[in-house]
């Protein structure tokens, strides 16, 4: 079953955590880009979506977050858009496939991950929206060709930058499920991205670009994540992805670390759930313990 | 009051009413430094206070700045002749390794904002780069930015290479970005922290008044 079927079976999905840490301590190097190692270490990959799996991820996503050739431009990695793209897809599925006889319920999905370009349009930058509409669609032909089973836009904060993705990946399958995530900061006016995007004007911004899934990933934590996604519920009726973080990182003896811990999580998992949440997953600071714990809490039986 | 109308004009972000304006007030003789304090400062101050309790966003900001700097230009002939009012010297970038560069370049733009003249090394910027550029431009201070909790550790080779060109308490050094906290700003030796765009002016303007 495809991730839209399962949503529409009352399934609630488990997502998977973040992807920076993991490659990290496997060797990423500060400043590296996290996508060269696409090329050149897809195992490691492999690996971390097997992680994810494991401890109860059904969907894990691609480690392809900077895998649009602006962000790879600067790396003078934009001629490997099409490689990135499908070697991650690749090592996500063969991860999906290698567990699937230890899963008792549906098969893991793999996500293919696309974060924003760093532009700012014009008028506030100087990127033209069609520039920005041609490096999505590249990039979300290379992951959806090499089979991704839904794309993930995500960690946007400006709606028509958004937008242009969820359409280009529209473009490239129409019948391609969607999924796209906004990151907001709370004010003394409610939640709004560094954009100025509020939650209104996002959930039905992403729905007329063509999203099938919406909702918010990143930010300062599962607590606003929680009053997040009960505002959202009123707003629409598509189903909800939330993937909060940790917490916001603290400095500890040289070490990032991150506040909010597994069991933490996965009570606010369970208020997210509760909430009508269809997808919950983790963002920044999470790893397979995270998971492990939403997955107990959302879906003890299996 | 017209140095009110700039203000709110440029608040605004309109980009055509507020060159007109600074023209007008030229025009009725008002003295140039004046219009730049009392008009487009004192309207970009507001923006920033603005932002950071949330009731506008980047995208005003930015459009505050593109009015800004119409105003500015305008202004620019009349104050070479009676010599820009001296804020002091700021050298900015986003460490090396780090390619994010919008926190950084809302900073730059609030500091030009606030009337400092602004050498923007840009992003992924070597720690001796930045010490070799505050010392020949004379700067008051460096201004460092990251986003990731990776690139982060780059800030203190920066106050190690000023330090060792001899510039460690002269240049002060301002930290900021995301993953940046008071603390890591004191644990690696800089001067100044700076929470966001906004309280980084006010640092400098604290800086610049001694």
């Amino acid at each position: 079953m495809g991730l839209l079927a399962r949503l529409r079976s009352g399934e609630v999905l488990v997502g998977d955590g973040a992807m920076g840490t993991m490659l990290m301590a496997r060797g990423l190097a500060a400043g590296q880009c996290p996508e060269a190692l696409n090329l050149g270490k897809p195992e490691v990959l492999a690996e971390v979506a097997r992680l994810y799996i494991e401890a109860g991820a059904d969907l894990v996503e691609t480690n392809t977050f900077g895998g649009n050739p602006i962000k790879l431009a600067l790396y003078g990695l934009d001629s490997k858009t099409e490689e990135i793209n499908r070697k991650a897809v690749e090592a996500a599925r063969s991860a999906c496939k290698a567990m699937e006889a230890s899963r008792s319920a549906g098969k893991a999905l793999v996500l293919g991950s696309v974060g924003p370009t760093g532009k700012l349009l014009k008028p506030f930058g100087d990127a033209e929206p069609a520039a920005l509409f041609e490096a999505f669609l590249r990039q979300a032909k290379a992951l959806i060709e090499a089979g991704a089973d839904a794309v993930c836009v995500e960690t946007m904060t400006d709606l028509e930058e958004a937008s242009l993705a969820v359409r280009a990946a529209k473009t490239v399958r129409p019948a391609i499920p969607v999924i796209a995530t906004m990151t907001f900061d709370k004010g003394p006016k409610g939640f709004f991205t560094m954009m100025g995007v509020g939650l209104k004007k996002a959930v039905e911004g992403l729905k007329a670009a063509g999203a099938d899934v919406v909702g918010s990933n990143c930010g300062n934590g599962a607590e606003n994540m929680v009053a997040i996604a009960r505002e959202m519920r009123g707003l629409t009726d598509l189903p909800l992805l939330i993937q909060p973080n940790a917490g916001l990182p603290r400095l500890a003896e040289g070490k990032t670390v991150y506040p909010e811990s597994p069991d933490f999580m996965a009570e606010k998992a369970r208020e997210l759930a509760a909430a009508g949440v269809a997808v919950v997953g983790g963002c920044c600071g999470t790893a397979p313990d995270h998971i492990r714990a939403i997955r107990r809490a959302l879906k003890p039986q299996l | 009051m017209i140095y009110d109308d700039i203000a709110r004009r440029l608040q605004e972000g309109d980009e055509d009413q507020v060159p007109r304006l600074v023209s007008q007030a030229l025009a009725h003789g008002l003295a140039p430094e004046e219009v730049l304090e009392k008009g487009l400062i004192a309207g970009m101050n507001a923006v920033g206070v603005k932002f950071r309790e949330r009731e506008v966003f980047l995208p005003d900001v930015l459009l505050a700045a593109k009015a800004m700097h119409a105003g500015i230009s305008v202004l620019k002939p009349k104050l070479a002749q009676e010599g820009l009012p001296a804020r002091g010297k700021v050298v900015i970038g986003t460490v090396q390794g780090d390619l994010h560069d919008i926190g950084k370049n809302l900073v730059a733009i609030m500091l030009k904002g606030a009337g400092f003249e602004v050498v923007d090394l840009g992003k992924d910027v070597p720690p001796e780069r930045f010490a070799e550029a505050a010392e020949k431009e004379g700067a008051a201070f460096v201004g460092l930015s990251a986003l990731l909790t990776t690139t982060m550790p780059v800030m203190a080779k920066v106050v190690e290479a000023l330090r060792s060109r001899g510039l460690g308490g002269k240049v002060k050094v301002m930290v900021g970005g995301a993953p940046v906290t008071q603390d890591y700003a004191r644990e690696i030796g800089a001067d100044l922290y700076a929470f966001d765009a906004a309280s980084a002016v006010e640092r400098a303007q604290a800086l610049a008044r001694g």
